[in-house]
């Protein structure tokens, strides 16, 4: 469904580029002799919601960690597509892959500024545009009416997005006194105050209750339909998974196992191997099952 | 030491309470022993010791006796120990209250500082009592920027302290330039010297930041002291020019014109001057309150206080961080470094003597003991931290143990700093329209 709002500029963008949103190639970051990610590849795309999936230690954060910057992988190429311009997000900064590539992320643990109240977690996010219109501070210090517009903007923006999220009456709390699944929302709302093509979700599900779930749902599908952004997100939660996403990848030892729509995933052999184990008389090589069918034997 | 002393309502847990006395019996000891219980008197043969052991007894005793009435008034009716606060909600009562002390209290404070000077009481004595508490004030201020805001612990605030004034006191000296040249040219250098600090410190953090800038400040001061061709070393820079009010010079006769009492056809009173600077400290201090209160409102402000609540989730939102410390560092640096040519056109001599780690010491606990961010706070605690220790001079050797106490008792009562309220920089207007339209364009 191609919403009423959408940007026209990314429907031709995306009309002219050919390649994906994000594409991951090769990627491989390893810790001393630790190898977390294991050449892995994928594609996301706009107004797409694609999932990684994987049992815990994986190597799903740190995926994300490579694409937002805070760890610089040790091999591989990370592309990003932003209207037609080529971003590597392996040569790039982190506050720069926000700032310049519009890649937003949020966090395992919550990372909100607790003692700031919910309005201004909000407008905090848009530092960089505001940056601007205050003209490195000085037009705003003398209170220039370029900047007061800017700032309008800004908390209107932060109106908008706190009215989806159901926060409107509480917008002047401290964020840290809102309960937990409102700030997991909120988390998310500020990283959309960015204005990101791309936000990368960590476990935004943990933690909540089933309606809390149901409404995060609504929010996200809300997110890919109507801003037509691609949408990347790590979950346990696999009502949420293969509730929303159109695309999931499943990650097992750092390597890709598999890699498809949800259901073509749900029925994997590899996956399901991954998950629940597997029997372990077919892991032992034969000469070994030999050798012990020959020990009980002899014993007997 | 037993915290619950009363088991139920109204009994008392006998055995408790004592242990509990015991123990205040035995620190008392530990502390009375030695303060109290030696002397040192003079002997033919030198230094011998008194011991007055019957003192120490009383001490003990006075402290058992106390602790035991206090289980007393915790255990019938009395409030229990205060608790920390926990975090309140922005826009409480707390808010409500804070928000009428804003309103009201500042201007009130400010047109009070305005008018003291014309007030009955104000002699030499006590006006120069105010430009010492304006000045610590107005540095507590320009801290409050990288500690309450950006919440980077600078230990070595008193560098640019120590920068600003040898700035003024040597461009003076070899130029021969006025105080108001000097004055926003040592603000710079000062400012430069805040972002010399700030470029080797910006991966750290908390203890190791504070071990970086207290080490900061004492090289800044041993340099002072050792480049003597320079600074002039331990002598310092005496002869260090007064500030002219537009070419008017506060002195009985002048060769370079008319004086202040000369042209305005006053008698010669040698409190012109120290008014006239107390006006100049004035006027600094709100200039770099109204510039914090400004910064706090502007991105770059709300960037240093997310960049103190969360560093990582900051750089996930495009923040840049080294930008965004270093003008902390920066602007910090340049209203100490006007404080600084403030102090040393007021002294008229500085010499490293007087940029030692203690001033640094001072200036935090007036930020932290304030709350952190709290620009009124700031003001209330230099009061107390630097007016009291005026008020207190009448208890003689008395002096810092009455001080210590009452820090101790603040830091108990409210431990995180006098007013730890923070009114949120904005809030949302309520919209226009009950129905709003979705904001297509602003929110792609």
């Amino acid at each position: 469904m191609i919403g009423l709002f959408a940007d026209p500029r990314v429907a031709t963008a995306a009309a002219a580029a050919d390649a994906a949103l994000l594409s991951v190639e090769h990627l491989t970051m390893r810790f001393g002799g630790l190898v977390a990610i294991d050449d892995v590849s994928f594609h996301a795309a706009r107004r797409e919601i694609t999932a990684i999936i994987g049992p815990n230690g994986a190597g799903k954060t740190t995926v994300f960690n490579c694409l937002t910057g805070f760890y610089k992988p040790t091999v591989g190429r990370l592309t990003l597509n932003r209207e037609g311009t080529l971003f590597y997000l392996e040569r790039m900064e982190d506050f720069r892959i926000a700032q310049e590539a519009h890649v937003a992320r949020t966090f395992q643990n919550i990372r909100l500024f607790p003692a700031m109240s919910v309005l201004e977690n909000l407008v905090v996010a848009q530092h960089n545009a505001l940056m601007r219109a205050s003209v490195m501070t000085f037009a705003g210090l003398f209170g220039l009416k370029r900047y007061r517009d800017a700032e309008k903007a800004a908390v209107e923006k932060a109106r908008y997005w706190l009215e989806r999220i159901n926060l409107a009456d509480r917008a002047d709390w401290n964020a840290g006194n809102l309960p937990y699944g409102d700030q997991r929302r909120l988390e998310i709302a500020r990283a959309m105050c960015t204005e990101p093509v791309l936000l990368c979700l960590d476990e935004p599900a943990a933690g909540l209750n089933p309606r809390e779930s149901a409404e995060l749902n609504e929010l996200l599908r809300f997110i890919r339909d109507e801003h037509g952004i691609g949408v990347l997100l790590i979950e346990h939660d696999m009502s949420v998974v293969m509730e929303i996403s159109d695309h999931v990848i499943v990650l097992d030892y750092g390597r890709k196992i598999a890699d498809g729509s949800p259901e073509a995933v749900r029925s994997d052999p590899n996956v399901i191997k991954a998950y629940l184990g597997e029997d372990e008389a077919d892991e032992l090589p034969p000469e070994i099952v030999a050798d012990l069918e020959q020990k009980t034997g002899g014993e007997a | 030491m037993a915290t619950h002393v009363r088991t139920a309502e109204g009994s008392l847990d006998l055995p408790a309470i004592l242990k509990d006395c015991l123990m205040t019996g035995l620190v008392v000891f530990a502390l009375a022993a030695p303060i109290i219980g030696l002397r040192t008197i003079d002997t033919p043969g030198g230094l011998g010791i008194d011991y007055r052991f019957d003192d120490v007894a009383f001490a003990v005793l006075a402290g058992i006796v106390g602790r035991f009435l206090l289980n007393l008034y915790w255990a019938y009716g009395g409030r229990r120990r205060p608790k920390a606060k926990t975090e309140e909600i922005a826009g409480g009562r707390a808010g409500a209250f804070m928000k009428k002390v804003g309103l009201y209290g500042g201007p009130a404070a400010i047109l009070f500082a305005i008018a003291m000077p014309m007030l009955p009481f104000a002699d030499r004595y006590t006006l120069d009592v105010a430009i010492l508490v304006l000045t610590y004030i107005m540095l507590g201020w320009g801290l409050n920027i990288v500690v309450g805001l950006a919440g980077l612990l600078d230990l070595g605030y008193v560098a640019f302290y120590a920068v600003g004034a040898y700035s003024y006191a040597l461009i003076a000296a070899h130029f021969d330039w006025s105080f108001w040249v000097c004055l926003p040219l040592a603000g710079l250098f000062a400012a430069f010297f805040g972002v010399i600090l700030g470029f080797p410190v910006l991966r750290l953090r908390g203890d190791y930041l504070a071990i970086v800038t207290l080490g900061f400040g004492e090289i800044i001061r041993v340099v002072l002291l050792n480049w003597y061709e320079f600074t002039g070393g331990p002598d310092g820079v005496s002869g260090v020019p007064r500030p002219s009010l537009f070419g008017l010079e506060f002195a009985r006769s002048s060769s370079d014109g008319p004086t202040f009492h000369q042209f305005f056809g006053l008698e010669f009173s040698s409190l012109h001057r120290i008014v006239f600077l107390y006006y100049v400290i004035l006027a600094l201090a709100l200039i770099t309150n109204f510039v914090t209160l400004r910064l706090r409102k502007l991105p770059i402000g709300r960037a240093w206080e997310a960049l103190r609540e969360d560093e990582i989730a900051c750089r996930s939102l495009g923040i840049n961080p080294t930008n965004t410390k270093l003008t902390a560092f920066a602007i910090g640096a340049m209203f100490g470094g006007f404080a600084g040519s403030f102090f040393a056109t007021r002294q008229g001599f500085i010499s490293p003597e007087s940029f030692t780690f203690i001033e640094s010491a001072v200036i935090l606990a007036i930020v932290v003991l304030g709350g952190m961010g709290s620009q009124i706070g700031v003001v209330i605690a230099a009061i107390f931290l630097i007016g009291g220790t005026e008020v207190f001079r009448d208890l003689e050797q008395y002096r810092m143990l009455a001080f210590g106490g009452a820090m101790v008792l603040i830091m108990i009562w409210k431990p995180r700093g006098l007013l730890a309220h923070r009114e949120p920089t904005l809030r949302l207007p309520p919209s226009r329209k009950p129905e709003a339209a979705p904001l297509a364009g602003g929110a792609s």
